[in-house]
């Protein structure tokens, strides 16, 4: 059973204790992380599912709003990686005691967790814990801010299919305003050199967003035939019932992408969805489990995303030394 | 009675557009007046490279008590007032409970005594619990002392309410304070809409909602000839609109914050909670249009909107912070510094904004060195450097992103009611 992977052949160096966000990444820093869980991913395929980087060190889940997969996927990759991990979810804890978040994380970190994943409903509370704990600090979703992993397995799971980024066209289609995965995918897609297109009801894309370097569409039809990738964000019930569109069916007709739209695009158009999927409103399921699909892809892949991810935290350099 | 002279200052008094080298007389709680003879004052203030000012009133602050004296009590949110060279405050009705009735406010006025700092002006509630819903006893506030009407931050909603607020008010000529904001364009937002809240998916606060109040309550006072105070002004849009509506001849005045002068919404790239305000800072262009506001007279007072919170509550998420800056004790050094000493407005236009300015929106006998007037005066050393240090606040709160920060000038005297209160 190998250490650790191979360190990929990159110059780059991973110096950063927390992963905060993909905006504050350079492309080299996202391209490191990309080979890192390639690097993963073929150990994986030769069997060598667990290996020892992580050994002796405790990875702890602080998931202050609901998640499956996400917690999940870190938490076997932690596991794969063999740390010790502890799951802390609001629900059972000490919150619903009148415990501050700062104060959880102190006393999770008291038990020795020397990293921390943590997903908020508030934007920035990852950013607040780094100030206040000592552990590294992993984002596994910040409210509407950012999803670093989320968009890194995105970007990954592109990657693997097309085999790069740069010049690709890649359309985000649906709830921008409230999607952390929208934000993550931007910075990720387009530093590594993609065009991104985000498109939905005028109501959910955010004010000024093309600001960001990103072509604003509403017509989901018209943009369609350029489109190498399709990323169709979760859209979630309760926006329709807030009056931001009139009805899941209209929402469905306009953006959702059927058997019929996968006719205009191109053939080897890659369909990506971070789920959980509403079959028939974002995505019909002859779409999502056809040859077009990577859905499946991108939830292995998140897996071995994870696992990098850890592992550089883990491994980092320090930024000091020469 | 006794005689204070303040020997040699620079005395600048906006409501005479006074600004010369003299020497001041105070007589017992009263102003003599400039330069008047008093061969044996029974104290002397030596004043040489001071600016002596009417006492400067703050005409939009939180005192926290009762009910959050873990923010603020009376004693300490008014020592803070002094620290900062004012010599009155105006405090909100949203304390617990609110004073919407004549006990709360003569209490509040009982305890401003007892601290014996800076004078205390309570407002009263224009609502019954601050809820908008029905009109508080506003006749039996007024014969309690009270001078305007607020529901502090809670923006009265309804039209309704606020045009009735407004018609039974006049009864008495008082204002009413209104944050001006539409509450169903704001909810759960946490800075200024638009490209930073977009980048950071934080919730966004248009200006828009401000823009709409401010029409909304102009038209009211067009309606009723009442008087309106929108507190707290921050868009060029709003501002636009009451310059129109003074041009008219209505009655309105309108503040703006230190803070909102001198930050953008830029800063929450930080996620630091201690620039969670309400208004929300703002871009460049709002801030040019206060500052324009400021110079041509469209914006008459400038105020801290005090609000004070205990650590425990700013140190958190920042969907869970609640708005404000404890800004008693840094509007004097920041105005001078980002206003003054960088060519935005005169002294003269600056000492306005916190003397007669505020004097006249709540009919005070202050606010002037005119002989007859109350004997509030602060001295300011113009050329003191130095940086903000929150743990030396008199207030009980900290919370300001301020700290550290290179200032210049302070207060060094005040005086209220012919006493020095404080020295620097």
């Amino acid at each position: 059973m190998p250490v650790a992977a191979a360190v990929p052949a990159s110059t780059v160096k991973w110096t950063r204790k927390h992963l905060l966000g993909l905006e504050e990444l350079s492309a080299d820093e996202i391209t490191l992380i990309l080979d890192q869980a390639e690097e993963f991913k073929r150990l994986a395929a030769r069997g060598e599912t667990k290996l020892k980087a992580l050994s002796g060190t405790v990875v702890a889940n602080l998931f202050f709003e609901n998640s499956t997969r996400t917690k999940t996927s870190f938490s076997l990759a932690a596991k794969r990686l063999s740390a010790d991990t502890i799951d802390f979810s609001a629900g059972g804890s000490s919150l619903s005691k009148g415990e501050t978040f700062i104060d959880t994380a102190r006393n999770i970190e008291a038990m020795g967790a020397n990293q921390v994943v943590v997903r908020h409903s508030t934007p920035g509370a990852p950013l607040l814990l780094s100030q206040h704990v000592n552990a590294s600090i992993l984002n596994a979703g910040d409210g509407t801010h950012e999803h670093p992993t989320q968009g890194l397995l995105d970007v990954f799971s592109i990657r693997e299919r097309v085999g790069h980024i740069k010049g690709l066209t890649v359309a985000l289609v649906g709830d921008i305003l409230h999607s952390r995965v929208a934000r993550s995918n931007i910075w990720g897609l387009t530093k590594l050199g993609a065009h991104v297109i985000v498109c939905g009801p005028a109501t959910l894309i955010p004010p000024h967003i093309e600001r960001l370097g990103v072509e604003v569409a509403h017509n989901f039809d018209s943009i369609l035939p350029r489109c190498d990738c399709v990323n169709l964000l979760r859209i979630q019930f309760e926006r329709q019932r807030s009056g931001l569109f009139p009805s899941i069916t209209e929402y469905s007709h306009l953006f959702g992408m059927n058997g019929d739209r996968l006719k205009k695009s191109k053939s080897d158009i890659v369909i990506l969805a971070p789920g959980p999927i509403n079959r028939g409103v974002e995505i019909t399921p002859d779409v999502a489990d056809g040859r077009n699909s990577v859905i499946l892809d991108q939830v292995t892949n998140g897996l071995f995303i994870r696992m990098a991810c850890l592992y550089l935290l883990h491994q980092r350099q320090n930024p000091t030394a020469s | 009675m006794a005689t204070l002279l303040i020997r040699g200052g620079r005395i600048i008094d906006p409501s005479q557009e006074l600004d010369r080298m003299g020497d001041l007389l105070l007589e017992g709680r009263r102003i003599v007046g400039i330069d008047a003879p008093c061969p044996n004052p029974d104290e002397v203030i030596d004043a040489r490279g001071l600016i002596v000012s009417p006492g400067l009133i703050d005409l939009h602050v939180s005192l926290r008590e009762p009910g959050n004296e873990e923010d603020e009590t009376i004693a300490t949110g008014t020592a803070a007032a002094l620290a900062g060279g004012f010599t009155s405050v105006a405090c909100m009705s949203d304390t617990r409970p609110v004073v919407d009735n004549r006990s709360e406010a003569e209490f509040i006025m009982i305890q401003g005594e007892r601290a014996g700092n800076a004078h205390v002006f309570p407002l009263g509630a224009v609502t019954k619990n601050n809820a908008g819903q029905e009109l508080a006893e506003m006749g039996q506030l007024v014969e309690a002392g009270v001078l305007a009407f607020s529901d502090g931050r809670t923006p009265v909603a309804n039209a309704e309410i606020m045009r009735r607020a407004l018609q039974y008010a006049s009864m008495w000529d008082r204002p009413i304070f209104n944050r001006p904001q539409v509450p169903e364009l704001v909810q759960n937002g946490v800075m200024h809409d638009g490209f930073i809240s977009t980048r950071l998916g934080l919730r966004g606060m248009p200006a828009a909602a401000e823009d709409i109040m401010v029409g909304r309550d102009i038209a009211l006072c067009e309606l009723t000839g009442g008087r309106v105070h929108l507190m707290c002004i921050s868009t060029e849009g709003a501002i636009d609109l009451i310059r129109r509506a003074r041009e008219r001849g209505l009655r309105i005045s309108t503040e703006v914050t230190p803070h909102q002068l001198l930050l953008t919404d830029q800063v929450m790239d930080t996620f630091d909670s201690a620039y969670k305000v309400d208004p929300p800072l703002r871009t460049e262009r709002h801030i040019a249009a206060c500052i324009k506001g400021l110079q041509d007279g469209t914006i008459e007072v400038i105020c801290s909107d005090h609000q004070p919170h205990s650590p425990e509550k700013k140190q958190r998420e920042l969907d869970l912070v609640p708005f404000g800056i404890a800004g008693l004790e840094t509007l004097l050094p920041l105005c001078i510094t980002g206003l003054i000493e960088t060519g935005h407005l005169s002294w003269m236009q600056f000492l306005s904004k916190v003397t007669i300015g505020p004097a006249r929106v709540l009919n005070l006998n202050k606010g002037t060195l005119r002989a007859g007037a109350d004997a509030d005066v602060t001295l300011i050393n113009p050329d003191v450097s130095w940086t903000i240090d929150p743990t030396q606040f008199q207030s009980k709160s900290r919370n300001t992103p301020f700290g550290g920060r290179q200032v210049r000038g302070r207060a060094q005297t005040v005086i209220v009611n012919g006493q020095v209160r404080y020295r620097a």
